[in-house]
């Protein structure tokens, strides 16, 4: 298990294909990554602040969950923080297990966590200000399914 | 104890970290004790809906006891992912 939280860009294909190698009895990879997505044309940034410490503690209780619920070869969560441009890739998850029903639920269980239950906070800038990101309520209910 | 504010309750209350001495004896307690403070507390804090608490870095609810702890953080829903 590797939890990285850094303000740098990382390499997501490098990554994945990094994540993939070495596994042993695995079949199956899944690897998620989110982007920064800019809705109408207006993002000029996004910046993404985080809680030092309580971060990296709660993505940890949040991927040993995974853990325990799934039968993981290795999982692997990369989280930025600071000031990011439209397209940038905030974050990615990825996920090995022998089949892929595994993998993919271990992932989709992860980024809801990730969602919620991360001190991150992403604020908007554009042109007309800054905003922060409100959490919404469906993102709440996703946790629910687990 | 330390007391941490993040996004948009940190600039509400206009600064990121504070040491606070309080005989409160729960995070609720408290958060009534600097409401009573200035102004700028209470417009933090007038929705405790919209806020999270976490004790010594752990998320816990308004009604959490206060004695040994540490540091206390709040802030609003949180957006990762």
């Amino acid at each position: 298990m590797r939890i990285v939280v850094q303000e740098a860009p990382f390499d997501f294909a490098a990554e994945a294909q990094g994540f993939s190698r070495g596994l042993s009895g695995m079949g199956a990879v899944v690897t998620f990554s989110g982007l920064v997505r800019d809705d109408d044309g207006r993002l000029a940034a996004m910046e993404i602040e985080h809680y030092p410490g309580m971060t990296e503690k709660a993505i940890r209780a949040i991927a040993e969950e995974a853990q325990a619920r799934w039968s993981l070869g290795d999982l692997l969560v990369i989280h930025r923080h600071g000031l990011l441009a439209p397209g940038e890739t905030i974050m990615m998850v990825a996920t090995a297990a022998r089949h892929r029903a595994e993998a993919f639920e271990a992932a989709e269980f992860l980024m809801d966590y990730l969602k919620s239950r991360a001190p991150f906070w992403k604020k908007e800038l554009t042109a007309d200000g800054a905003e922060w990101v409100a959490a919404k309520d469906e993102d709440e209910a996703a946790l629910d399914r687990w | 104890m330390d007391v941490l504010y993040f996004a948009w309750v940190r600039e509400r209350i206009g600064l990121p970290k504070e040491r606070v001495e309080t005989s409160a004896a729960t995070v609720r307690e408290l958060v009534d004790e600097l409401r009573a403070r200035e102004a700028r507390y209470e417009a933090a804090f007038a929705d405790l809906s919209a806020l999270r608490v976490a004790v010594d870095q752990d998320l816990a609810d308004f009604d959490a006891p206060l004695a040994g702890v540490r540091e206390l953080a709040f802030f609003p829903p949180m957006t990762g992912g």
